[in-house]
């Protein structure tokens, strides 16, 4: 018989994660180049890289979605490539788009979790779906469904989701993507608040420098499949290698070539 | 050779997707509201169609038997010929295509939607498997409403064969002879073997849409794709079972 949840904080253990020599290819294609790096319990890691660099790939092996061609991730002692490693470690993935199931409602898609593994019975389910929504102000949107949801909504939906699990890892794919920056700098602040409150692992994959500088503890930048550098947020706001400082402040040349080419184009 | 090796993956492919699913049999009762919801999807909302389409498919057979039987002073027999056919052949064939162009359609769209959208990918970083949530129940609904749906769509062409025969001047069969007729050549044996076909198809024609859908990579562009390569390979299955399976039931 399962037992009935009380709320408290999510808080739990924590796990670092250890990335050794991973590379993944796809046919002859090298997404991933012998990756090494390590996420500490209880720390934001950010992990930052022009699109198409394998930033999300990389989530991908560390969330045990892909089978790695060679290397292997650990989260804490246990191998995430097991798929009982994320029951183990409560590991949850908020997905770029959210990934909310169309067909249900919000309050479903939060109780599908709890519901399917049998975590409590349904007043539990309640108390723990509710209690998950308060945390992210989405009360009201419980018996909407993603159709209905703004682009924001849908993301912390879908950070809410995740917080229903109870997680002690927690992945972020693109957190702040397609977002404006208003909402951007408040999911910002949500990460960084449910690590405050939780000391959940929190890895955030992106392309958005201020996210990264301003709530990740570290920061890797990954570029073509290679991890180019790691190091305290603070260390990347004066980055000396150049192609870092390219990436994370773009120069805009109008006398490019590339400009120009486009110029003509559009004549 | 390329092509051959790709083809016998698909099919491992689709066997080690029913094998997984099979594992999660004893679900299936906690699942009760996912089966009826299915049901309602596969069988409730396809009889309208079903129904329709039987009707006139017995029709045109009696007409068309009907002006070549007249010929050879056979018309008495129409209703043996509609009878047999719509039973043994027709009914399964028919309602398995129509089962394939609706059904299996809507299931590899979903399917593959969710795929696309990484609704799939959350069910596996949940530990909720795809295969117990989504499969399972299509597949138990199908094969509990597949005898349903092609019992009635037997009947169906049935009586439009009657009907045609009662006011077609040119035929003229009332239907008392017809079903006579009918009744006269009908075995049980004819009955089973029908539905057993339709059991086939209907099983083959959801997995097939399931594990096209569930295997779906790209963007929205794909999702088309894996639609129409699943009522396409639906279709070509259907046929090539029929024979298979007829062969083997005679």
């Amino acid at each position: 018989m399962a037992a009935d949840y009380t709320a408290t904080p999510f808080v739990g253990r924590t796990f670092g994660v250890t990335v050794s020599n991973l590379t993944k290819k796809f046919g002859n294609v090298t997404v991933l180049n012998n990756v090494s790096l390590e996420v500490r319990p209880g720390e934001i890691f950010c992990i930052m890289g022009p699109s198409g660099s394998g930033k999300s790939v990389l989530l991908k092996h560390i969330a045990g979605l892909e089978r790695a061609t060679s290397g292997e991730v650990r989260i804490g002692e246990h191998d995430a490539a097991d798929p009982e490693t994320r029951t183990k470690v409560h590991l949850a993935l908020v997905f770029q788009a959210g990934a909310l199931f169309s067909s249900l409602s919000v309050y479903d898609n939060l109780a599908l979790y709890p519901r399917e593994h049998k975590l409590c019975g349904e007043a539990g389910i309640r108390e723990r779906v509710m209690h998950a929504l308060s945390i992210l102000s989405l009360e009201k949107a419980a018996q909407k469904f993603p159709s209905e949801l703004s682009g924001g909504m849908k993301k912390r939906v879908a950070i809410a989701r995740a917080l229903v699990m109870e997680p002690q890892l927690l992945l972020y794919d693109e957190p702040t993507s397609e977002l404006d920056p208003v909402m951007g700098a408040t999911i910002s602040e949500i990460i960084a608040t449910l690590r405050e409150q939780t000391a959940v692992t929190s890895i955030v994959v992106t392309h958005d420098r201020d996210l990264a500088l301003s709530i990740g503890d570290r920061v890797a930048i990954i570029m073509d499949g290679r991890i180019r550098a790691t190091g305290k947020a603070e260390e990347f706001r004066a980055p000396k290698d150049p192609a870092i400082a390219n990436f994370l402040t773009p120069v805009i040349d109008l006398k490019n070539p590339r400009f120009k080419q486009l110029e003509n184009n559009n004549e | 050779m390329n092509q051959l090796k790709l083809v016998v993956g698909h099919i491992g492919g689709a066997v080690l997707l029913l094998v997984r699913t099979a594992g999660f049999v004893k679900t299936l009762p906690g699942q009760f509201g996912r089966f009826i919801e299915q049901c309602y999807l596969i069988g409730y909302t396809s009889l309208p169609i079903v129904t329709i389409l039987t009707f006139f498919i017995g029709g045109v057979l009696a007409l068309q038997s009907g002006y070549s039987m007249e010929n050879f002073g056979a018309k008495q027999f129409i209703g043996t010929l509609v009878g047999l056919s719509m039973v043994r052949e027709l009914g399964p064939v028919m309602v398995a295509i129509l089962i394939a162009g609706r059904v299996g359609s809507a299931i590899a769209a979903e399917l593959a939607s969710m795929k696309v959208y990484q609704e799939v990918d959350a069910l596996e970083t949940m530990n909720i498997p795809a295969e117990r949530i989504l499969v399972l129940p299509r597949l138990a609904a199908i094969l509990a409403m597949m005898p349903v749906l092609t019992l009635i769509g037997i009947v169906c062409g049935w009586y439009g064969g009657a009907l045609i025969c009662e006011y077609t001047l040119l035929i003229s069969v009332d239907s008392d002879s017809y079903f006579t007729a009918l009744k006269q050549y009908m075995k049980n044996k004819d009955v089973l073997d029908g539905l057993l076909k339709a059991e086939v198809f209907g099983f083959v024609v959801v997995l097939v849409c399931c594990y096209i859908g569930l295997n779906t990579r790209g963007g929205p562009r794909e999702i088309g794709a894996s639609v129409t390569k699943a009522v396409v390979t639906s279709l070509i299955l259907i046929l090539v079972l029929d024979y298979f399976v007829t062969k083997a039931l005679l």
